[in-house]
């Protein structure tokens, strides 16, 4: 099937392209990138006033599938995912059984296939059941087509089982993602140790419970050889230890979600928004500010969302009942646009880089690049579109966002996986 | 129609001080009612109190039926075993199927923190929050300042120091910011594993060693080595707690003539108090209990609609 999509301004600064120009679309590679493009039969879509980028990947997405499939289902989060210009995204394996052996791998990517028009990649759990003693079969599971190993939702206590496991993911040339909390530090914390903790009465939960965790990994990663990145970094110091790496020319990375971008600890209060409960928790001002500079320096090198979907009679129990997380697929492009790119803080390249070519390069896939015979994986963007968050308004099973209520310029409308649309002008494409 | 500024007590700053100052004058008509022989009034015939304590607790509860059927109101207990809640129902309904029954306010002692709030988002009851984790425990607070404004006629300038587990106290949480808003000086005083992270917020100075601040105080209150909330022994022994914290003969000696030593109850004797000190103190101790009663009839009469001057008609 052939496209034509017409008069988009497209970026990408893999191959230095920033204009006004026509992409052709064949058998679901770029045919070809330039002025006045005709293609003698297919589509042709006029994309005047649009943003046209490499499709976006969302390293970091709880698809609960298997097994809650009442927060979230894999199709449920694939068109969550479609609907935030995402055309990639790789889920968590801290699913119900956990994804820690070959056979639930390819439960996963077999569903997906039938279900997803989205890309879905699965990383596989590091150690079996989540438990931090014993390896998963990770063999087993790269075989299946995991890419990646994370035992992410708790951090690995111990430090031989870690190290152990950085020794044996080298071996498969495949990078572990770290979820950075010890627990003898954390205990049961529900909130940032500081103001939160102090005001709302609530059990703390310490910046260094992440960060010790950080240093220890990028000494396991320095020791083994293994790739190491960082998931959810959170803090100044955090962001710190993740820069002396990368100057050491340690092959460590590292990602911040929008909701540690944008919001800290002062946004909780007396009415105990559970929405607001994640893990690890939202930190101060000082951090937002410290984060959005690591992005600026290169520090960080992808946002991911943690979209983490809760049904609602979970989330509207007490604060220190209600589970972690918020969902993040369909505001987190917005919420960089909004805060990062108009506001000139960031460029559309740097965003390019932040949310398409760094997680494929993070995970071994495949580039997409605005060039001929590059995969088509595509998202087309109105930057203009001004809308609000409504709890309403996902296609996520759960609504649990941290934003509702935020109004957002710039939105998604279409979005092309291997030149099929996912989204189209705003709506769903079954 | 409340004769609050606020519709609710869920913490205790939804009172200023004009607030407090209001609960306490009220309080203290009331507490010369419960002097009286006969210590039963008209005031909330027919209105319906519940108490939901969903976390175990005698004393507190048991002042406020007191308070609540010295009112004449019709009070309700509702403990753990009989509520819903160990049948797995959410707070969420439980307050949803208190206010189908139309109570008219609702009382509430929970282990976590912000469920009074939940309450006052799904009832149309007026809701006290009698203690919500290691959040806030406001009438406390509030019978605490009525028992220090007896002893000292006021707040300004007052040294009150708090002495304990601040880290885990809701008692803390309510008591240190309204004494800084009436104008008195506050230092918690503990090991900085029983302090939380960030104690000025709560209007405190902070503290580690007793005795070097024992001379100066005017208030010293004692806050309950809570032993069934402490995790990961925050100091080595109760033995050694007493010693560096606890008040003795010796700490008793070294007070100002005029302080006064408060609790909120109850003592573990020989860990914050020895027996003596405990003795030497109870006459105030029992005081606090008293006032209890009287401040929460004044939080059930104004919340509910008496009059603003606080007379009882």
């Amino acid at each position: 099937m052939a496209l034509l999509l017409k008069s988009a301004r497209c970026i990408d600064p893999l191959v230095g392209l920033d204009t006004i120009c026509d992409i052709s679309v064949r058998d679901g590679r770029i045919a070809e990138v330039g002025q006045d493009l005709s293609i003698p039969k297919g589509l042709t879509i006029d994309l005047t006033g649009k943003v046209l980028v490499p499709g976006l990947v969302d390293m970091h997405v709880h698809l609960r599938d298997p097994g809650q499939e009442y927060k979230e289902d894999i199709r449920t989060g694939a068109a969550a995912a479609a609907r935030g210009g995402f055309t990639a995204i790789l889920a968590m394996p801290n699913t119900d059984p956990v994804i820690d052996c070959g056979s639930v791998v390819r439960y996963v990517l077999e569903r997906a296939a039938k279900v997803s028009r989205t890309r879905i990649y699965t990383a596989g759990a590091l150690t079996a059941g989540l438990q931090g003693h014993d390896l998963a079969e990770i063999g087993d599971m790269v075989e299946a087509g995991v890419v990646a190993f994370s035992d992410d939702g708790r951090g690995v206590q111990d430090a031989g089982v870690m190290r152990r496991a950085m020794d044996y993911v080298k071996c498969f040339d495949k990078r572990v993602l770290s979820h950075c909390q010890d627990e003898s530090l954390v205990g049961n914390g529900v909130v940032n140790e500081g103001r939160a903790s102090t005001l709302l009465g609530l059990a703390g939960w310490p910046a260094l419970g992440e960060e010790a965790q950080i240093a220890r990994d990028i000494a396991l990663s320095k020791l083994t050889g293994c790739p190491l990145h960082i998931q959810h970094l959170t803090t100044a110091e955090g962001a710190d230890l993740v820069r002396k790496a990368k100057a050491e020319g340690l092959p460590v990375s590292c990602e911040v979600t929008p909701h540690h971008l944008f919001m800290n600890e002062d946004h909780l209060d007396a009415t105990y928004n559970t929405s607001l409960k994640m893990n690890p928790p939202l930190r101060t001002k000082a951090d937002n500010k410290a984060l959005i500079e690591a992005l600026l320096d290169g520090t960080i090198d992808t946002i991911a969302t943690d979209h983490a979907p809760h049904a609602a009679h979970e989330k509207s129990l007490e604060f220190e009942l209600a589970p972690y997380g918020t969902i993040g697929l369909e505001t987190a492009l917005s919420l960089i646009l909004t805060n990062l790119v108009a506001p000139g803080i960031i460029s559309w390249n740097r965003l390019i880089e932040l949310m398409a070519h760094a997680p494929r390069r993070i995970l071994g896939l495949e580039l997409v690049s605005l060039k001929a015979h590059s995969v088509a994986d595509l998202t087309i963007i109105d930057p203009e579109m001004t809308w609000t968050v409504e709890e309403h308004d996902f296609v996520s099973r759960s609504a649990n966002s941290a934003f509702i209520g935020s109004v957002l310029k710039g939105r998604v409308t279409d979005v092309y996986v291997g030149g099929y649309a996912s989204l189209e002008n705003g709506e769903l494409v079954d | 129609m409340g004769t609050l500024a606020t519709e609710h007590l869920l913490n205790i700053e939804d009172l200023d001080v004009a607030g407090i100052n209001a609960v306490l004058d009220t309080a203290r008509s009331f507490k010369e009612v419960n002097e009286r022989a006969i210590k039963k009034l008209p005031t909330l015939r027919g209105r319906t109190i519940i108490n939901l304590f969903l976390e175990p607790s005698t004393r507190t509860r048991t002042s406020f039926e007191i308070a609540a059927k010295r009112l004449s109101a019709d009070a309700i207990n509702m403990s753990p075993s009989a509520s819903s809640t160990v049948k797995g129902e959410s707070l969420v309904d439980t307050a949803k199927t208190l206010d189908a029954m139309d109570c008219d306010l609702l009382v509430i002692r929970h282990r976590y923190a912000g469920a009074p709030y939940i309450m006052s988002q799904n009832m149309r009851a007026h809701i006290i929050n009698a203690g919500d984790g290691k959040h806030q425990h406001p009438t406390q607070a509030l019978l605490d300042l009525f028992t220090i404004r007896e002893r000292f006629g006021g707040f300004s300038g007052l040294k009150v120091g708090i002495v304990g587990d601040i880290a885990h106290s809701r008692v803390f949480g309510s008591l240190a910011p309204a004494l800084r808003l009436l104008g008195a000086d506050v230092t918690a005083i503990a090991p900085a594993t029983l302090l939380p992270a960030c104690p000025e917020l709560l209007g405190a100075n902070h503290c580690h060693k007793l005795d070097e601040i024992l001379g100066e105080l005017d208030v010293v209150y004692l806050l309950r080595i809570q032993k069934e909330r402490i995790e990961q022994s925050p100091f080595p022994s109760l033995r050694e707690y007493a010693r560096l914290y606890g008040i003795d003969r010796g700490r008793l000696e070294r007070m100002k003539r005029d302080a006064i030593l408060m609790h909120p109850g109850p003592v573990n004797r020989g860990v914050e108090l020895t027996s003596e000190a405990a003795d030497t103190a109870a006459n105030l101790l029992l005081y606090q209990v008293n006032a209890g009663v009287a401040i929460r009839m004044a939080l059930m009469y104004l919340l509910l609609g008496g009059d603003r001057d606080g007379s009882l008609a």
